[in-house]
């Protein structure tokens, strides 16, 4: 469990997606990048401050020292990728939009086919890659948990035999309740961009103002401080 | 001795020839075929508009009615070209507005074109029919109200990826009342909305009209009435695809769809609804072109739609469509010959979300046996997944891969992506046209020099060891024409030890590399028919340049016109740096 929680955190302070084996030693598969967004660590501070709802100060974002690993660099390469760019204005005024249509669609009674689809993206701590999920196809928590639950169930069938170090911790047992578990605790990115827990809010409230979901781990999300954080690190 | 036929019929006998390799021969054959070909020369493709002047073109080929231009480098499209470099039209449109005067065609592709040349074009060519502006720049929307308002045999305006000052949608209303020959209209790159009764007037009294691509302002509840005056159409882009779901919107759109019993390319979609897509299901199984490149669409519906298309030829595409899409279109697309899968999330920001990987590509290279084109971008790619492409689809023509990560290895076993490339070349001799990317060594260009008999167009980002790589290429690939580079440690000896290959082809592009100022001036003293530019956007003066200063970006092209004089401050040629030149 040591080894498994120090390649977890090192996952965590470098906010890479790590696929090598936990125990974090220096076979990470780098061009598993992510690329610029901003840490997790700081998405970590502002989760412990919001348990309670909207009234969220703004948290100065602050990403703990890790000598083992720099934040990723938001390198952005000139004319890389080789994509046009009246291409790239094309998908960002799609995704801008669609944003825009979720604020006009958050007033009850939407229907499936009138309104545009509102996408939320699904990450779990270890899996290689998000999912986008349709918040409106489901009507409960219940629903949505399960559909997660199955969602993040193909990690366990060894698609990925090259990355049995996730393997381990995510076996059919521990996904059955997926959400339920003290493992594992499901949180979402509000419009105001503040992380709160999935579960506090009526759902169609929820539904409304959700733009992403996080499942993590719940050692990491609870609890820990910044400060005990590194101490782990330094300890590995 | 004498001449077997006469002229005219040698002349009907060259008419038959519609390549310019051909065309080209045949004028090499003796005199009489020489001065017979250029007096019937019809069509000209000029490849760079700086390898020849004007005036040379007009005076060896006098009777020209459609010509082709292309101007600024490829690598211009990723804003690897400086603003203001070059590629300036007018020059051509001068002369051949008192040279030409029965020019019907106008093709160009990556020019500055201004208004002036719009208007110039408009007063000085009285049968002209085509103009079609790809990836140009420089002009507005009043020099489009010249065009429409004098070319009273204009058959075609295609803006296609321009980018046009749009200054309002009014240009299209000079179109008079008396024009009735449209057949291809493509304003998709326009952002104004035009007036819409002009347009609805416009497709109604041009009976010929074929194509028509409108733009994002265009509203999908006018789409039907557009429709309904045309339905002839071949192609169609929409516009904006996306509204609240109402019954008789959606059944108006339906009906008219239903009519275009000869529709076979579909485009535009922008912010498209899915609740909106079962409208086109009509026309599907007639679509040989699909490009969904420019909507949002997700699965299900996304592969929906492209499943119902059983002779699509030609599918464009964003990574929405997945591994499971592309399963689905190698079940139902058997006839596909092209697939462009463009990333939704170029600057991942967000962590990397589209279950696309290399495995929908291995799909369709398994599932359809016409595929010949591909261009692809994804997260991962593995040596053994390319060698599968390789050994499926030998008939390859054009292959793009790009992993976006620069320098990614091969995901499952973290080797270099050798190989895979090596079994791209070996396996697919027609290979034509081939952008590498992910990790690689020089041993990828070996496999290039040795295979890649066919190659005329190599691009190559983040790759190789060391000179020996560019060496290889050089040497080996026989047919290369265009050959671009970037980020890559390639440098002197390898391009000073293959200076005559340079001649042979069109271009070589190359930038962060590692070519010194010393070896382009030896470089261009050494090939006077080669134009060696240097750009170098940093403040310093040019006369302060060390020999070893390891230059930004550099164009080398094969030119019989001598260096260009439109040059901007920060272009220097090798051709003033070099005095001592030997003619």
């Amino acid at each position: 469990m040591e080894g498994s929680l120090k390649g977890a955190v090192d996952m965590l302070a470098g906010d890479e997606l790590s696929l090598g084996l936990p125990g974090g030693d220096g076979a990470k598969l780098d061009f598993v990048r992510t690329g610029g967004k901003r840490g997790f660590s700081e998405t970590e501070v502002n989760l412990k401050l919001d348990l309670n709802g909207k009234e969220s100060p703004s948290v100065e974002k602050v990403k703990p020292a890790d000598p083992a690993k720099p934040p990723p660099a938001k390198a952005q390469v000139v004319g890389w990728p080789p994509v046009r760019s009246y291409r790239k204005n094309v998908i960002a005024n799609n995704n801008k939009n669609s944003s825009d249509q979720d604020q006009a669609g958050e007033k009850g009674g939407l229907s499936g086919a009138t309104s545009s689809l509102t996408f939320v993206k699904v990450s779990m701590d270890g899996a290689p890659y998000l999912r986008k999920i349709e918040l409106k196809m489901y009507k409960t928590y219940k629903e949505l948990s399960d559909a997660l639950g199955k969602m993040f169930g193909s990690f366990t069938t060894g698609n990925y035999e090259a990355h049995q170090g996730m393997i381990d911790f995510m076996n059919e047992n521990k996904l059955k309740d997926l959400l339920n578990r003290s493992d594992y605790v499901s949180t979402y990115e509000d419009k105001d961009g503040d992380w709160m827990l999935v579960g506090d809010v009526p759902w169609e409230m929820f539904i409304a103002s959700c733009k992403r979901l996080r499942i993590m781990k719940g050692s990491e999300a609870i609890g820990l401080a910044p400060r005990a954080m590194e101490k782990c690190k330094g300890r590995g | 001795m004498a001449y077997s036929f006469p002229e005219e019929v040698l002349e009907h006998v060259f008419s038959f020839l519609h390549s310019d390799r051909d065309r080209n021969a045949v004028s090499l054959v003796c005199k009489s075929w020489y001065e017979i070909d250029r007096w019937s020369r019809r069509r000209v493709f000029i490849g760079n508009c700086y390898a020849i002047s004007p005036r040379a073109v007009i005076r060896r080929f006098p009777e020209v009615r459609s010509i082709k231009i292309k101007g600024k480098p490829h690598f211009a499209d990723f804003n690897l070209v400086p603003d203001g470099w070059g590629g300036y039209v007018f020059p051509w449109i001068t002369a051949m507005a008192s040279s030409y005067p029965w020019l019907e065609e106008i093709h160009l592709k990556r020019m500055v074109v201004t208004n002036a040349c719009l208007e110039l074009i408009a007063k000085s060519f009285k049968n002209f029919r085509v103009l079609v502006l790809s990836t140009c720049e420089g002009f507005s929307t009043d020099g489009l109200a010249s065009i429409a308002a004098n070319c009273r045999n204009l058959r075609e305006l295609d803006l296609r990826d321009s980018e046009v000052d749009d200054l309002s949608g009014h240009w299209l209303s000079h179109f008079p009342d008396s024009y009735t020959s449209l057949v291809s209209l493509n304003i998709s790159c326009l952002g104004s909305e035009v007036s819409f009764s002009a347009l609805e007037r416009l497709v109604s009294r041009c009976p010929n009209l074929r194509s028509l691509s409108l733009n994002q302002a265009v509203p999908i509840d006018r789409i039907a009435c557009l429709l309904r005056q045309a339905p002839q159409l071949i192609e169609l882009g929409t516009g904006a695809y996306n509204a609240e779901l109402r019954p008789d919107v959606f059944s108006s759109l339906s009906g008219a769809f239903s009519c275009l019993k000869e529709l076979r390319s579909l485009s535009g979609f922008w912010d498209a609804v899915p609740a909106y897509i079962p409208a086109v299901y009509s026309v599907c199984s007639g679509i040989t072109s699909l490009n969904l490149s420019y909507t949002t669409m997700q699965n299900p519906d996304l592969t929906k739609l492209v499943s119902q298309c059983p002779n699509l030829q030609q599918l464009w595409v964003l990574d929405y469509i997945e591994d499971c899409g592309l399963e689905a279109v190698a079940a139902s697309c058997k006839d596909l010959r092209e697939l462009r899968v463009f990333p939704s999330d170029p600057y991942e920001e967000d962590e990397f979300d589209i279950a696309l990987t290399e495995r929908g590509l291995v799909s369709v290279s398994e599932g359809c046996t016409n595929l010949q084109s591909v261009l692809y971008f994804c997260h991962q790619m593995s040596n053994a997944a390319l060698i599968s492409i390789a050994q499926n689809r030998p008939n390859l023509t054009r292959f793009r891969l790009c992993i976006i990560e620069p320098r990614s290895p091969d995901y499952l076993t973290l080797q270099p992506l050798d190989a895979g490339f090596g079994a791209i070349v070996e396996h697919c001799k027609g290979l034509r046209r081939l952008s590498l990317s992910g990790l690689l060594t020089d041993r990828v260009f070996e496999y290039i020099g040795t295979h890649a008999k066919k190659l005329e167009m190599l691009s190559v980002a983040f790759a190789g060891e060391s000179d020996l790589g560019l060496h290889l290429v050089l040497s080996g690939c026989e047919s290369l024409r265009k050959l671009e580079i970037r980020d890559c440690p390639f440098g002197d000896k390898a391009l000073l030890a293959n200076a005559e290959k340079l001649e042979t082809m069109r271009s070589l592009w190359m930038s962060s590399c590692s070519v010194s100022f010393g070896a382009c001036k030896l470089l261009c003293r050494r090939m006077p028919r080669l134009n060696v530019e240097v750009i170098d956007e940093t403040s310093e003066v040019a006369e302060s340049r060390p020999e070893s200063f390891t230059v930004q970006k550099l164009y080398i092209y094969r030119s019989v016109a001598g260096p260009r004089l439109d040059m901007p401050d920060y272009v220097l040629s090798m051709e003033e740096e070099s005095p001592d030149l030997i003619g």
